[in-house]
């Protein structure tokens, strides 16, 4: 497989510009004879179908949800950065820049990420000049906070809904255009396959998931903007409906993967309160402005917390990375959580817990003020755990919230199929081996409001295809295949729901590939998976028929596809042999316990092939190249 | 604890519902409203029966898709709280909870306890937005916006589009909902230049959705999960009036055409 990433030559500061120039342009009255498909309608699906559809395409978007407005971004808490400078702090695009390359350990793209941190001013223009609220000061101007794993105040948000806001946005100027005629909205409509002709991208198939109608629609190119895959592990801070099934079909239509091993995990989530749990609601990380983290110093203490004396707490953040502290880093503060509930001084039901305690700043700014601050949060911890944070400290764990890896896009986020762009999470593009806290809201942006609407125009004016019809021999035999693939899942009528196989895949994933992975768990992992996929496939039972609202069925084909992308992702755990951000391998630790990265070795994007059923995936390698950036040994000491 | 629930079970659109009554034994206070139901759904699966459909999927109250009536109030009636992050911690061990679907004449029964609620997606198409395209924004502060007018925008914005307004209201009225962007936008100086169209469109919508009339009575506000406040119906009317008044005696030299 070649990969070429296309990255422009040049200045590293003068790429996109250099890039802009050179793509050839579609001229605006023949931009309605485009057709393009966008599948999702989060910040990156909903700000390109509109976009698009601003310039003149023809757009039809994508999403399962009953209306686009509640895509997974809707549930982003913390902010949005940008490098703004407003608080004339010492932000600048490249400090931005450079953040997030170290934030990703050294395994970005650096020129996709410096084009982030440039649109990333952009983006906020933008949203201000739609209505988004964002916090203000007295004066009228914009409030900035600040985030996990940096020293600059760069964080805009609208209280604790920054995500909402944000996508609210996106979807009222892609409502505009629905009106308008120029974007047909399809909700409640699931994408099963990707379909080409030519190779190029050229159409999807769905299924209505309110008919169960299998239906082919075929467009010029598709954008796939479906999200994240944390929902492979089962347990983790996304929506229920979260899945790698987009991105997995198009993976077997010949698009390459990504880095799936590079997962994140978040440090501060309520923890797990018995078998029934069916996601994990997180607290956002800004509660580390103001909160202490700490364990018991003596293993077993189940004393209650106010009950155990200063001296014998172990405030462990702040122990080993005094600069940082409690806002250390997410990859670091996780394992660090990991490593004390290991040790057996976790708080809470199974030790599974750490203190996250309010007490010194409700001394400092009174409880009013905390309240004020993160109200929203403290009612929401509150509801789920019955508890009350203002009296005893919250009870944390680290759990599953985002994934880096996702299907390999080129500088113009296209992947290697032609026609086919990836934007958002569902791409691996800009957070390489580690995301830094509010850069996601802001990559999905930039990729749809600002770099999809040049770059598909480029593809437009140089691939010169012919129009597909959705009546064609390649878009029947995709119709035909995902009938027959429903058909069997129902058919099989074993005994076991497909909770339960979803359930069992993701407690394994979470054990064997979760916050520390080793080669021997892996080995193990790779051989326990094909076993429990064979269990599906003879034992599974769907409820129900295909053509009816049939949520069990939708279930199967998801978890379905996470028991063939869990082998992919234990797979390229087990070969990168080094620890880098959220991919930890014990085997590769430094003396004091830090993740140690093999840059002679491993500098590399891994994008992995599909090589047909039953046969191993095979690795290509994308040489990552610093030309700016000295990779340095990250450090929050 | 045990519980007794009769829930809403409606096979499609076309297909008349009933209730149907079902034992959930060994309900944890920890669990939420819609895990219990994921037990029983395991449960009914396992039996050869079909689970009881319900939309959720954030499951931390902000996305707006979970929508049931429990025991005759929207989302159960708990303040501030969509049926989520509705904890069992607050049912009694042998309570008998009815549950049942959003009912409205705008919002048609899909099946079991999911409705289509795609007419508030019109209602926005019809204006809930500002009109600028992407690009060409200018900077972001050279709009300095007071603290007073960003929060009374972000109250109203907070709106997740749940619907239980409607569900709750005898009249089956979208008042709140729609007043709750016409207010995020009139009170900011980005929505100024449209603030006319925006209501009239807003409230057209709406009416030709099937929406029932405001009469005032409150229970929207009771049951909304972001509490939103019934202030901003108030300020829709006199968006509507103001709009209305304007359009219908337009300034001289413009009217007649
Ligand atoms: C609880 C939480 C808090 C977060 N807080 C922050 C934060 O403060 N700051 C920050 O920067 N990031 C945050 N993130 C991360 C960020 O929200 C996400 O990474 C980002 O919103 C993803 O946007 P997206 O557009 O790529 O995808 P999504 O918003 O996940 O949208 C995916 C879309 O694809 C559709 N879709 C998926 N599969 C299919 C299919 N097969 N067929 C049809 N449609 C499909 C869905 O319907 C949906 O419309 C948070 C994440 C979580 C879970
Ligand atoms: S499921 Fe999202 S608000 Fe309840």
């Amino acid at each position: 497989m070649k990969l070429d990433a296309q990255i422009p030559a040049g200045p590293l500061a003068l790429k996109w510009d250099r890039r802009r120039f050179e793509m050839k342009l579609v001229n605006p009255a023949n931009k309605r004879k485009f057709d393009v498909i966008v599948v999702g309608t989060g910040l990156a699906g909903a700000a390109a179908a509109a976009s698009l559809a601003e310039l003149g395409y023809k757009v039809q978007a994508f999403c399962y949800q009953d209306s686009p407005r509640r895509a997974h971004s809707i549930a982003a808490q913390g902010g949005i950065n940008a490098a703004k400078n407003y608080q004339n702090d010492g932000d600048s695009i490249h400090r931005l820049f450079y953040d997030t390359i170290k934030g990703g350990d050294f395994r970005a793209r650096e020129a996709n990420v410096h084009r982030l941190a440039q649109l990333s001013v952009n983006i906020i223009d933008q949203c201000v000049a739609q209505g988004v609220p964002f916090a203000r000061e007295y004066g009228g101007l914009l409030a900035n906070r600040s985030f996990g794993g940096a020293q600059v105040s760069r964080t805009f948000y609208a209280r604790g809904q920054t995500g909402q806001q944000l996508l609210l946005g996106a979807y009222q100027a892609l409502c505009r255009q629905i009106g308008l005629g120029s974007v047909t909205i399809f909700p409640r409509t699931e994408m099963l396959d990707l379909v080409l002709v030519n190779g190029h991208a050229k159409g999807i198939v769905t299924r209505s998931l309110v008919t169960g109608e299998i239906t082919a629609h075929a467009a010029d190119a598709v954008i796939l903007a479906t999200g994240g895959y944390s929902n492979v592990f089962y347990l983790s801070t996304n929506a229920k409906g979260c899945n790698v099934t987009a991105s997995w079909r198009a993976y077997k239509k010949g698009a390459a993967f990504a880095n799936p091993c590079y997962t994140q995990i978040h440090p501060t989530c309520i923890p797990v309160s018995g078998d029934h749990q069916s996601k994990l609601t997180l607290m956002s990380e800004s509660l580390r402005n103001d909160g202490r983290v700490w364990v018991p110093k003596k293993k077993g203490d189940t004393r209650p917390p106010r009950e155990i004396p200063e001296d014998q707490r172990d405030y462990f953040l702040e122990r080993k990375y005094p600069s940082f502290g409690n806002l250390a880093p997410r990859d670091i503060s996780s394992r660090a959580a990991k490593e004390v509930c290991d040790e057996g001084r976790g708080v809470g039901p199974g030790g599974l817990g750490v203190y996250l305690d309010f007490a010194d700043a409700i001394q400092r700014i009174g409880e009013a003020g905390m309240r004020e601050r993160y109200g929203n949060l403290f009612d929401m911890y509150e509801k789920i755990t019955g508890e009350n944070a203002y009296q005893r400290p919250m009870r944390i764990y680290p759990a599953l919230h985002y994934t880096m890896g996702g299907l390999w896009v080129d500088y113009d986020l296209m992947s290697n199929v032609p026609g086919l762009f990836v934007l958002g999470e569902a791409n691996f593009s800009d957070h390489g081996a580690n995301r830094l806290g509010a850069s996601a809201l802001m990559q999905g942006l930039a990729d749809g409001y600002f770099v999809a609407p040049y770059t598909l125009g480029h593809y437009f004016a140089t691939a010169k295809q012919p129009k597909p019809r959705s009546d064609q021999t390649e878009f029947k035999k995709a119709a035909a295949d995902m009938q027959e693939l429903t058909r069997k899942l129902l058919a099989i009528n074993g005994k076991r729901t497909v909770n339960s196989f979803h359930k069992e895949l993701g407690a394994m994933m979470w054990e064997k590939c979760g916050m520390a992975r080793n080669e021997k768990g892996l080995k193990e992992l790779l051989a326990q998976i094909p076993v429990l996929r064979e269990d599906f496939w003879k034992n599974v039972k769907v409820a129900g028929q295909n053509e009816e609202l049939n949520q069990s069925l939708e279930h199967a084909g998801r978890v379905a596809d996470f028991l063939e992308f869990a082998e992919l992702l234990a797979q390229d755990a087990l070969h990168r042999r080094e620890s880098c951000g959220g991919h930890f391998r014990t085997e590769y630790q430094t003396e004091d316990g830090e993740a140690k990265r093999d840059d002679e070795n491993f500098a590399y994007v891994a994008a992995w092939e599909y090589a047909g059923p039953g046969r191993a995936a095979i690795l290509n390698k994308e040489p990552l190249i610093y030309e700016e950036v000295h990779m340095s040994t990250r450090s929050y000491k | 604890m045990n519980l007794t629930l009769k829930v809403w079970r409606q096979k499609d659109a076309r297909t008349e519902g009933r209730l149907v009554t079902y034992q959930a034994p060994n309900v944890m206070p920890d669990m939420s409203f819609l895990e219990m139901l994921d037990v029983l759904n395991e449960d009914l699966i396992a039996k050869g029966e079909e689970p009881i459909a319900f939309d959720s999927d954030c499951r931390e109250g902000i996305c707006g898709t979970c929508s049931m009536i429990i025991n005759g109030l929207a989302h159960g009636g708990m303040r501030g709280t969509t049926v989520c992050q509705l904890h069992m911690r607050h049912f009694r061990d042998g309570e008998t909870i009815v549950i049942e679907p959003w009912r409205a004449r705008a919002f048609p029964v899909l099946k079991d306890l999911i409705t289509d609620r795609s007419a508030f997606d019109r209602i926005i198409q019809a204006g809930g937005f500002v009109s600028v395209n992407t690009g060409g924004a200018p900077d972001a502060n050279a709009l300095p916006i007071g603290r007073i007018e960003a929060d009374t925008a972000m109250d109203a914005a907070a709106c997740i589009g749940c619907g239980a307004c409607v569900a709750a209201c005898k009249n089956a009225s979208a008042m709140l909902f729609v007043a709750a962007k016409v207010s995020h936008l009139a009170a900011l100086p980005q929505g100024q230049i449209e603030r006319e169209q925006r209501v009239l469109g807003m409230v057209k919508a709406m009416d030709e959705a099937g929406f029932g009339n405001c009469t005032v009575t409150g229970s929207c506000e009771a049951v909304c999960p972001k509490e939103i406040s019934l202030d901003f119906i108030a300020r829709l009317n006199r968006e509507y009036g103001k709009a209305i008044l304007k359009n219908t005696f337009p300034p001289a030299g413009k009217g007649g055409d």
